[in-house]
């Protein structure tokens, strides 16, 4: 290789530029030729001064600080309103989720303890020597009797063509407040029916509105309640739900 | 500095550009002279390219594309439409040395960096940008390439021309030492 064809070739060679084939000749040259290993060493230290006097000017922490700041805690800052915009409501709804779930488990239990109570009542009645206080199968006799024994009045259905017959009646008491339970037969089962004043629950803290308008089935047995004139009226008894709901309906058409 | 020509899925901005920051503060001041206008222009810079960087196409290198929008952010800035100047011939521009006596022999016995420093700031900033980008940054012609967007056949007949400007000025600054002594 020529000196002058070699030295047109040595920046690119000293850049790292030259393709491995070139290189490897021109490297041979310059071990050969002092002149041109002379201007290849004079270069490298001009490729030197020049590295060491551009890396000069050194940044400021506060412009370093400055800018990080503006490109990562930016991004993190958008992930976390992100993250809030999806929790936020996701968080109320858990709250919602747990309040209602609370409410309902505690309305639920509510409705136990009035039907555990009012259970206890008609067994009570019916294991008892005198069920009834008064013994009668006529709607007439019943109804009159309670005058005076109870806050309230209530009306009695005509049985005659159904497979419901009275018995009696009896005064009876739930949360200390007076009411009028009344025990029908059908075939040879026992129904009671309770007759409160429907401010009755909720002066006790048993809100009138949480008791279930409809059947009901608790502690083996068959139930349903409703509301009606101010009152709230229970039918309660080991018989199917079809008869409970047939001697429902009979006495709220009465009343 | 090794930076790695292809972002890998899931790396951040933050994480590919912030190991550029020393550098590419250096480049600017070089560029600007000026340090109020260089950390404006760093500033700039990563404010464009974090908003860019979605776009930012993978498989390209990642720091001649920060390089590239430091100098364009320059060059549309009041210093830089000023400073940047035409330079003619540069596709013939004849690649060998015009001078038998080099003032790189006597560099070795100077080493004197201020004069260094001196004359890059006296080169204009076609010539001051390139040789920045090779010698300090230490990039590839291809690199400087996709940085300057020009063919690597400009680069090297421009990079000839920065080295033998900057020899021209040492030379009239040794000269001008030794008629001084």
């Amino acid at each position: 290789m020529a000196c002058e064809q070699g030295r047109g070739k040595l920046d690119a060679y000293l850049d790292g530029e030259l393709g491995p084939a070139e290189a490897s000749v021109l490297g041979v040259h310059l071990r050969a030729c002092a002149a041109c290993a002379a201007e290849a060493l004079g270069r490298v230290q001009m490729k030197r001064a020049v590295h060491v006097a551009g890396t000069r000017y050194a940044v400021s922490a506060e412009l370093r600080d400055r800018i990080a700041k503006s490109i990562a805690p930016k991004t993190r800052r958008e992930s976390g309103w992100h993250w809030q915009i999806l929790a936020i409501p996701a968080l109320l709804v858990l709250i919602l989720s747990v309040a209602v779930n609370f409410y309902a488990g505690r309305e639920n239990a509510r409705r136990q303890r009035v039907y555990s109570e009012l259970a206890d009542l008609h067994v009570a009645a019916l294991a008892s020597a005198a069920p009834v206080d008064v013994v009668s199968t006529d709607r007439h006799t019943v109804k009159p009797w309670f005058q005076g024994k109870i806050p309230f009045t209530f009306n009695l259905p005509e049985l005659q063509g159904s497979e419901f017959t009275l018995l009696g009646g009896r005064v009876t008491y739930f949360a200390q407040t007076p009411g009028a339970h009344l025990i029908y037969q059908v075939r040879k089962h026992e129904v009671s029916v309770f007759i409160f004043q429907d401010r009755t629950f909720g002066d006790h803290g048993e809100e009138t509105a949480t008791l279930p308008t409809g059947p009901v089935h608790a502690l083996s047995f068959n139930a349903e309640s409703w509301a009606q004139g101010g009152l709230r009226c229970f039918v309660v008894g080991d018989v199917g739900p079809e008869e409970i709901q047939a001697l429902s309906k009979l006495l709220r058409d009465a009343g | 500095m090794k930076v790695p020509e292809k972002p890998v899925t899931g790396v951040t901005f933050e994480e590919l550009a912030m190991p550029l920051f020393d550098q590419l503060y250096n480049f600017a001041r070089w560029l600007a002279q000026d340090t109020a206008e260089a950390e404006d222009l760093v500033q700039e810079t990563y404010a464009k390219a974090l908003r860019g960087f979605s776009s930012f196409q993978a498989g390209t290198n990642f720091r001649a594309w920060m390089y590239r929008i430091l100098r364009n952010s320059f060059l549309s800035s009041r210093t830089g439409l000023k400073t940047m100047v035409a330079i003619d011939g540069e596709a013939d521009e004849n690649l060998l040395p015009a001078e038998d006596i080099t003032p790189e022999s006597i560099l070795i016995e100077q080493a004197n960096r201020e004069m260094v420093q001196e004359a890059l700031t006296e080169l204009s900033v076609p010539f001051r940008e390139i040789l920045l980008l090779c010698e300090v940054e230490e990039m590839s012609y291809q690199e400087i390439s996709e940085t300057l967007v020009i063919p690597v056949g400009t680069v090297m007949s421009r990079l000839f021309r920065a080295r033998k400007a900057l020899r021209v000025l040492l030379r009239k600054r040794i000269e001008g030492g030794r008629d001084g002594v």
